[in-house]
């Protein structure tokens, strides 16, 4: 046993440990049939409140401003603008692997045509000088889809 | 409203890696209110925690802090939030006519966890959380969109840090004190466009309570009591996509709630200082305009006249805000107690002179989701 003089006066650390905790999420009818959407169709739906008019994407049962049931879908096809990006160039943890992610990486929020909301996502340009809002941009699907947001690879400016 | 008035007020030193327990902050703060107050914990018959089970790490953590809080044998409830939002629950329990005396405590421990992660762990699952959004992304989109919209440029941002960071230094309790130039915050490293290393706050370990108090109980308090005069709270929409994020919706509703309450007409001239949530420096130029001290997309030009900085018509953070220090959840209610030292007079190197009336300002979620407005003052209504 190792005593050393005064290391009754150490300041110890307890870990939690290694052990994972997993959520399981429902998505619930809203949501499924927005990701559906992507995964089978490559096409990105809102919905519209029959009270106040505004389309909502991504989409959700209850439009907070009016508390009415949304149940009008509306197909926003893929186009829209950039309403604000960042370039990120502080690398950081993965949320999906644990693992570092690539830097920069450009995130953006997208107003589709037709969309009251932005939906926020990706861009495939990381130089800031050749991004500016109001830019038009284009979803980009990948070939092989599960139905996650994910689907949507990126934007791209057109 | 009845009268309402805050009677003591205690802080840590806010730092990064505090060696101590969440519950022991928590004692170190009750015990320095209590003393702050001339009260002992018999004197107090209600607890308003402030807990967030994430970044506690611990499910129910509110149940933790029993003991270090007052709360063991007294009626003790807990606010998920900012301790602006805490402190506005403690003051509706005081006017419910069955509390006396409410202590509010608020902590910080983040430095145990990952910060990053925890705030990408607030957003959708579904959405942004799993693109890789969190506070720092999510602020210079927000950042972006407000200063695309009204021309406020880089530099101006860059003075709120500069002057936030000098006014720091005379505050015992600030994390990051510093004596920067603009150029300094402008050539610091680009983490997030247009955010730079020197425009966000640090996360501080730390910890704050006040104590709360009916008339009656306040003219027996030791100090002289600080006043609640006005005071409000709003949400905005959760996902940002859904929110205009050139201005701040939440935080006008709020001010103007709580100025028609403390009968404020021109918040600029009204007010002797202000004590407001600033987590990056950008925010700070967009809660003058939600705020009402200038019109929306003038808080550029606000912080550029200099009246915002000590010495000025409103100097505002006088201790150094949020940028000085930013123990998450306790930040809010750290205005708050910032604000009643002002008003007592008791701000040392801070002190702004003869200040009557003072605003303190918090906010939660994501962006500023939710702001909380208080107006206090040394002078009855
Ligand atoms: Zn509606």
């Amino acid at each position: 046993m190792n005593e050393k003089e005064g290391s009754d006066r150490e300041l110890l650390e307890i870990t939690s440990g290694e052990a994972e905790h997993v959520y399981y999420w429902h998505c619930g009818h809203y949501v499924s049939k927005f990701l559906l959407g992507l995964r089978d169709k490559k096409t990105i739906l809102g919905i519209k409140c029959s009270r106040c008019g505004r389309v909502y994407v991504p989409p959700r049962e209850v439009c907070g401003r009016c508390f009415a049931t949304m149940n009008e879908w509306v197909d926003l096809g893929t186009e829209g603008t950039i309403y604000a990006f960042t370039v990120v160039k502080l690398p950081y943890i993965d949320p999906n692997t644990g693992k570092p992610i690539k830097v920069p990486r450009t995130d953006i929020y997208v107003k589709l045509e037709g969309a009251d909301t932005c939906l926020m996502h990706w861009l495939d340009e990381t130089d800031e000088k050749k991004i500016s809002v109001g830019a038009k941009v284009r979803a980009v699907f990948k070939e092989h889809r599960r139905g996650t947001i994910h689907d949507i690879e990126c934007f791209t400016q057109i | 409203m009845d009268k309402v008035a805050i009677i003591g007020v205690g802080q840590t030193r806010y730092e990064r890696g505090n060696t101590k327990s969440f519950a022991e902050l928590v004692y170190e703060v009750t015990r320095k209110a209590l003393d702050d107050a001339g009260l002992e914990l018999d004197n107090i018959d209600n607890v308003v925690t402030t807990t967030n089970d994430f970044y506690d790490g611990r499910t129910i953590a509110c149940m933790a802090v029993a003991e270090a809080s007052g709360s063991y044998g007294r009626d003790a409830t807990n606010v998920e939030g900012d301790g602006t939002l805490s402190a506005f629950y403690g003051l509706m329990r005081t006017l419910s006519g069955v509390y006396d005396a409410t202590i509010v405590t608020t902590h910080c421990k983040m430095s145990e966890g990952n910060p990053r992660k925890l705030f990408n762990q607030a957003f959708d699952p579904i959405y942004d959380r799993i693109l890789g959004m969190d506070a720092i992304s999510s602020s210079a989109l927000q950042a972006r969109a407000y200063m695309d919209r009204y021309g406020v440029t880089e530099e101006q941002c860059a003075m709120v840090s500069v002057k936030n960071h000098a006014n720091a230094r005379n505050n015992p309790y600030a994390h990051v004190a510093l004596e920067i130039t603009i150029d300094d915050v402008m050539k610091s490293p680009m983490l997030a466009e247009p955010i730079k290393r020197l425009d966000i706050s640090p996360i501080s370990d730390g910890a704050c309570a006040i104590i709360l108090a009916t008339e009656e109980r306040a003219r027996k308090s030791a100090k002289k009591p600080v006043w609640v005069r006005g005071v409000a709270h709003c949400t905005d929409a959760y996902r940002l996509g859904e929110r205009d994020l050139t201005y701040s919706a939440a935080l006008e509703t709020a001010a103007k709630k709580a100025y028609k309450m403390a009968g404020i007409r021109n918040p600029f001239k009204q007010i002797d200082v202000a004590e407001v949530y600033d987590a990056f420096s950008y925010m700070e130029l967009m809660w003058y305009e939600g705020l009402g001290f200038c019109d929306r997309g003038k808080g550029g030009k606000l912080v550029e006249s200099g009246k915002t900085q000590m010495g000025g018509e409103l100097p505002v953070n006088p201790s150094g805000g949020v940028l000085s220090a930013h123990p998450v959840q306790v930040a809010g209610l750290a205005r708050i107690a910032e604000a009643v030292l002002q008003l007592r007079g008791e701000a040392g190197g801070r002190q702004v002179p003869g200040a009557k009336t003072a605003l303190a300002h918090g906010i939660t979620g994501i962006c500023g989701q939710t702001h909380c407005v208080w107006v206090l003052s040394n002078e009855e209504a």
